[in-house]
């Protein structure tokens, strides 16, 4: 309404066009454009463009969230298996060190054992030689004593004649008689 | 006044010449809406004129320059809309025109209207673009610049003040969207000073609007044919490289008002209806 009377106003000292001359023909043709163009294009093309803008704004956004994810879960795995990895390592570096304390057991066993059974077999050795030593000695012995009394009885046979006998068989009757 | 025109339009330039250059009607001719289409040296269309209950709506320059603006519009968006269809990966002209698309949403709409915005997108989509092409459509040879129309802005500009009305009472309703008209902890003897002034307020925003569309997209046009002018004013062919190279400066500076004016257009509208909407600050 305004506008009208702003165009009164200017035209009125004008007869013939002037710049602001409102034309109402215009206005009337400017509304029915602008109202099919809007109408038209929010059906043709707003909406669907948007929708489309907006479709792919939250794909791009998801997209987004989704590699985070990803990222994320990878790097869980990495460190999954870094710490997997050390206590693998830690286990490996136990069960050497098990082994190497069990061969050390085992060596020490093995040493101790041979060192009994060596004392062992030097002690029936030891055994053996004293067992034979006291074999020789005995056989010895039994051989001087066997020796001293061939050797007394030849000494004695040749002694021992009648009158001595006499003497003694005499001097055993006394003992007996004095008995 | 059709005489008139068509007597101007017949040779603007030798009228020029012969009048001494005290007659502008020439420079006017070229600003303003005609009820032909002239191509000189070519010739003129005739448009048809119509009568509807008394009101002359004939067929204008500016008429027909909105037209072409609104065809080129629904061509290249249809075009677009369809090649979003095929796949969501902008190509060709669809990544152009989703720059301005995404410009409009997220750099004006978005932070003016800020939540329920979507509802005045398509809206001001539509200003966006028509009042980009008709001013660029105003930069072509043989063309008219509609938005250098008075009428033209101002029915515009009256379009987006029925949408921040109407934006701003349904959200808060017919009365709540004039009692937050008026910001909190006024005193009460200024209220009715306050009232007149903030009802003012709301019709010198769409004024505003229209008179600055109207005058940006005017005065470029002006200056570059009172440029050229000068060599008839003049009277001499020395004064012609430096009148051509002004216009040309002219003429890329109107490249970049056209740009600017309908993003102020839009913005403003926007910002308009943010505030009709979210009263609250």
């Amino acid at each position: 309404m305004y506008y009208s009377l702003l165009a009164f106003v200017f035209t009125s000292g004008e007869s013939s066009g002037s710049l602001l001359d409102v034309n109402p023909g215009l206005i009337f043709w400017t509304v029915i454009t602008f109202a099919l163009l809007m109408f038209i294009l929010m059906k043709m093309a707003w909406k669907p463009i948007l929708s489309s803008l907006n479709e792919r704004e939250q794909s791009i956004k998801d997209s987004l969230e989704k590699a985070e994810q990803a990222r994320s879960e990878a790097e869980k795995v990495v460190r999954e298996n870094q710490a997997n990895l050390a206590i693998a390592e830690e286990e490996a570096q136990k069960i050497i060190a098990q082994g190497r304390e069990y061969s050390e057991k085992l060596k020490e066993q093995m040493l101790k054992e041979s060192k009994a059974q060596a004392a062992k077999q030097i002690e029936e050795a030891k055994a053996e030689i004293s067992r034979k030593n006291q074999e020789a000695l005995n056989e010895l012995k039994e051989q001087v004593v066997n020796l001293a009394i061939e050797a007394s009885e030849k000494i004695i046979r040749e002694s021992l004649d009648k009158e001595k006998q006499k003497l003694i068989v005499e001097k055993y009757l006394k003992d007996l008689a004095n008995n | 006044m059709v005489s008139d025109s068509t007597q101007v339009i017949t040779d603007s330039l030798s009228t020029a010449h012969a009048s001494g250059g005290n007659d502008t009607s020439w420079l006017m001719h070229h600003v303003m809406d005609a009820k032909v289409l002239d191509f000189e040296p070519f010739g003129t269309i005739h448009l048809p004129q119509l009568h509807l209950f008394g009101l002359d709506i004939s067929i204008t320059k500016h008429v027909v320059f909105l037209w072409l603006a609104a065809i080129i519009l629904i061509l290249i968006f249809n075009k677009v809309a369809k090649s979003y269809k095929k796949s969501l990966t902008p190509s060709g002209i669809t990544n152009f025109m989703e720059v301005l698309i995404v410009f409009v949403r997220d750099e004006i709409v978005k932070p003016t209207i800020g939540k329920g915005h979507e509802k005045f997108l398509p809206y001001l989509l539509t200003v966006f673009f028509f009042i980009l092409t008709c001013n660029f459509l105003g930069l072509l040879p043989y063309g008219s610049t509609a938005t250098s129309n008075i009428a033209v802005t101002a029915t515009l500009a009256i379009i987006s003040f029925i949408v921040i009305q109407v934006g701003g009472m349904m959200q808060n309703g017919v009365f709540g969207y004039f009692k937050g008209l008026i910001p909190h902890g006024v005193p009460i003897w200024l209220l009715p000073i306050m009232g007149v002034v903030e009802i003012l307020g709301l019709f010198t925003k769409p004024f505003a609007l229209a008179i600055r569309l109207f005058a940006n997209m005017t005065a470029g046009h002006i200056v570059i044919l009172a440029l050229l002018g000068l060599i008839f004013i003049l009277k001499t062919f020395f004064v012609a490289p430096v009148s051509i190279a002004f216009a040309l400066f002219i003429y890329l500076l109107e490249i970049l008002v056209a740009l600017i004016q309908a993003y102020i257009f839009t913005m403003l509208s926007s910002l308009f209806i943010g505030m009709a909407v979210h009263q609250d600050h």
